[in-house]
C-alpha cells in the first residue's frame, strides 16, 4: 500500500495524516444446491454440457408454463441453514425480481424478497472471530451470456432455473484475510453438507462484496459492491485494493473523487477495480409476490430431518482427530480439507484402527499423488482402490512385510493398475528380506573393496556404513530390511574385520 | 394527469426497454394516472387484522421430487428465438447487465 500501513490492530493508520481507517466488509455468497434437478423444473443441470441441451418450456420460459418447487433443494437449503445456526421461518414464499437482460428468459428471476426461508445464524471463524448472517434465500440462476465470440451475444440456457441459495452476512468483516476465512468456511460447510460443490471455477460458488472505510470512532461512509470475483484470492485481493483506493479518495481531499454508492468490477488481471454501474444506474427491481408459486411451510419435523441428515462438520473432526488420534493440527487440517477425504481417511481407520500412520499415508501419499497431473485419478472420489486396501498397505508398511520406500511404490501402482498392495508386493517380489543368511550374502558383496568405509567405521564413526546401505538396498531390490543390514554390517566389520 | 404521472409512465418504459415518444409518454401517462387512483383508493382501506394474500389459491406446499425428465430437443427449442446459430440464441450484443 502506497499511502497506509498495516497496523497491528484492525485498520490502516494512514502515512500522511495519521488518521485511522477501520474498513467494513460484508459478502453475498451465491451457491449452486447440489439437486439433481432444477428447482421449478424437472431438466438436468451439468457444468459444461453442450449449450442449450438442458432445456424446457419452464426454463426458457415458454407462455403457460408454471413452476413447482423441487423439494430435495428446500432439504438442501435448509440443510444449510441448520449447520449455519440460523432460524428457518415456519413459512416462506417467492417473489418475482424484475429486470431484463438476454440470459433470464422470464424477464424476472423467481427469488425471495420479504418471507426468506430463513434468517439470521452465522459462522465462527478459525481466529474466533464471528461473522453473523441477515437471511439465507433460494432463487433460480440465471442462463450463460457469450460475448466474446463476433459481434452478437450469444445465449445458453441451461443453467437458467439452476438452484441458488444466497447467503447474505452483517458488515461484520474488518480485513481481506476475515472475508477469506469467512469463504473458506462457509465452502467448508457447504461441502459437508453435502449441499453444494462451491466450486468456483465452475461457478457453483460465486461472490460479491460490500467494502466501505471509515476514520475510527466516526460513522459508516458510502459502501461500493465489487463483483466479478473468480476465486477467493481475487476477493482478498479486490478488498486490498479497494480499500487502498477508498482510503485515498478520502484524503484526496476532492469531494468530487470521494467513494460514490456504485457497483464496481475487478480485473483480476490488472489488480483494479472500475465502475460497472452507478447508483442512478441502479435497478428498481420491482419485487412483487410470485402468483405462480403457492407459499411453503416448513414445520419442525422437517427441520430435524434435516439436521439428521447433517454429519459430523469439518471444524468438529479436527478437534476430533487431534484429541481421539493424536494428528497434528496440521494433518488434521489437511485431511478435513474436503469431506471425502475425511470420510476415506476414518474408513480406512476403521479397518486398521492406526490413524496416526494412516494420516501419514493420505496426506504424503494419496493426496500427493492424486496431484500429480500423470495419474488420472484427480480427487478421492475417483481412486481406483478402496479404503481397505489403503489399510492392508499401511498394515503391510507397519508390520515390517515391506520398507517404507518399498510401500510408495507400491501405492504408486496401486494408482496405476488399481490392484490390491499384497497381489502387487507378490508380482514383484517386494516383501522385505530378513533372512539374516540372504542378506548377509548381500552385505558381503558390498564390502569388497571398500577399505576406506570399513576403516571408518573401525575408528568409531559408525554412520560411515550409510554409505554402504545404497549398493545393498540395490542388489535386494529394495527388499533388504534396512535395520537389519545395518546391523549385519557393522558386526562383520567390527568382529571379522 | 400530472408531471408526475407522466414521469412513472417514462420510467416504466426505460425499466421495460420500451422506447416512448412524448404524445405516447403523455397518452399512457394519463391512462397510469387512473389506474394509479383506483389503488390509492384501494390503498386508503383499512387492511388491519387481515392477513395479505400472496396467491389467488387456497393451495400450498405443492412441490415436485428431484427425479430428471428429459429435456427438449436443441433443434426445436432453439426455433422459438427470433435468431440462433444452431446452439445458441443470437441476440444484440449486450455486455454488462446483471447476474
Amino acid at each position: 500500500m502506497s499511502q497506509t500501513t498495516t497496523a497491528p490492530t484492525i485498520g490502516f493508520v494512514s502515512k500522511k495524516t495519521d488518521v485511522r481507517w477501520i474498513p467494513v466488509i460484508g459478502l453475498e455468497v451465491h451457491c449452486q444446491l447440489k439437486t439433481e434437478t432444477k428447482l421449478f423444473c424437472s431438466c438436468r443441470y451439468e457444468f459444461g454440457a453442450s449449450p442449450n441441451t438442458l432445456t424446457c418450456p419452464v426454463c426458457t420460459a415458454q407462455p403457460g408454463a408454471l413452476p413447482v418447487l423441487n423439494r430435495e433443494a428446500l432439504a438442501l437449503a435448509v440443510r444449510v441453514a441448520v449447520a449455519l445456526g440460523a432460524n428457518v421461518a415456519p413459512r416462506t414464499k417467492f417473489d418475482r425480481k424484475n429486470y431484463f437482460y438476454c440470459d433470464l428468459p422470464k424477464g424476472y428471476q423467481i427469488s425471495q424478497f420479504d418471507q426468506p426461508f430463513c434468517t439470521g445464524g452465522g459462522l465462527t471463524l478459525p481466529s474466533g472471530k464471528r461473522v453473523r448472517l441477515t437471511r439465507i434465500h433460494l432463487e433460480e440462476d440465471a442462463g450463460k451470456a457469450v460475448h466474446d465470440r463476433g459481434d452478437m451475444t450469444l445465449v445458453d440456457l441451461n443453467r437458467a432455473g439452476v438452484p441458488l441459495i444466497e447467503s447474505v452476512t452483517e458488515a461484520d468483516m474488518q480485513t481481506s484475510d476475515e472475508a477469506y476465512e469467512y469463504l473458506t468456511s462457509l465452502k467448508e460447510i457447504l461441502q459437508y453438507a453435502g449441499a453444494s460443490d462451491c466450486d468456483m471455477e465452475k461457478g457453483s460458488l460465486r461472490c460479491d462484496v460490500n467494502v466501505s472505510v471509515h476514520p475510527e470512532g466516526e460513522g459508516w461512509r458510502t459502501k461500493v459492491e465489487l463483483k466479478n470475483l473468480n476465486s477467493f484470492k481475487n476477493v482478498k485481493d479486490a478488498i486490498e485494493h479497494e480499500i487502498e483506493r477508498q482510503i485515498e479518495a478520502y484524503e484526496s481531499g476532492d469531494k468530487s473523487k470521494f467513494p460514490v454508492q456504485e457497483t464496481r468490477l475487478y480485473d483480476a488481471t490488472t489488480q483494479t477495480t472500475r465502475t460497472m454501474r452507478s447508483k442512478e444506474d441502479a435497478h428498481d427491481y420491482r419485487y412483487f409476490p410470485e402468483p405462480d408459486l403457492v407459499p411453503f411451510h416448513v414445520d419442525a419435523a422437517f427441520v430435524e430431518q434435516q439436521r439428521t441428515m447433517l454429519p459430523e462438520l469439518a471444524e468438529a473432526r479436527r478437534a476430533r482427530y487431534q484429541r481421539d488420534f493424536g494428528l497434528s493440527p496440521y494433518d488434521a487440517g489437511v485431511i478435513t480439507g474436503s469431506r471425502a477425504v475425511a470420510d476415506f481417511f476414518e474408513m480406512v481407520v476403521k479397518l486398521n484402527g492406526n490413524a496416526k500412520e494412516t494420516a501419514n499415508w493420505i496426506t504424503n501419499g494419496v493426496l500427493a499423488n492424486l496431484s500429480d497431473p500423470t495419474i488420472p485419478a484427480k480427487t478421492i472420489d475417483e481412486l481406483p482402490f478402496r479404503p481397505h486396501d489403503l489399510a492392508e498397505l499401511v498394515e503391510l508398511v507397519t508390520n515390517h512385510t515391506i520398507h517404507n520406500n518399498v510401500g510408495r511404490t507400491v501405492l504408486r501402482t496401486m494408482f496405476e493398475t488399481g490392484k490390491s498392495p499384497k497381489q502387487i508386493v507378490k508380482e514383484q517380489g517386494l516383501e522385505q528380506v530378513s533372512d539374516e543368511g540372504q542378506l548377509e550374502k548381500w552385505c558381503r558383496e558390498a564390502l569388497v573393496g571398500k577399505d576406506k568405509v570399513i576403516a571408518d567405521v573401525k575408528s568409531g564413526k559408525t554412520k560411515a556404513v550409510a554409505a554402504l546401505m545404497g549398493p545393498v538396498m540395490k542388489a535386494s531390490k529394495g527388499s533388504a530390511n534396512p535395520e537389519l543390514v545395518q546391523k549385519i554390517l557393522l558386526r562383520i566389520i567390527q568382529t571379522e574385520m | 394527469m400530472t408531471q408526475s404521472d407522466i414521469d412513472i409512465v417514462k420510467k416504466t418504459a426505460k425499466l421495460a426497454r420500451l422506447e416512448l415518444g412524448e404524445a405516447e409518454a403523455a397518452k399512457f401517462g394519463e391512462q397510469f394516472g387512473r389506474i394509479l387512483e383506483a389503488f390509492q383508493k384501494l390503498a386508503k382501506l383499512d387492511v388491519s387484522g387481515v392477513e395479505p394474500m400472496t396467491g389467488a389459491t387456497e393451495l400450498s406446499d405443492v412441490l415436485r421430487d428431484d427425479r430428471a425428465k428429459p429435456s427438449l430437443e436443441r433443434e426445436r427449442v432453439l426455433a422459438n428465438g427470433p435468431k440462433q446459430d444452431g446452439e445458441y440464441y443470437v441476440v444484440p450484443k449486450t455486455v454488462g447487465g446483471d447476474a
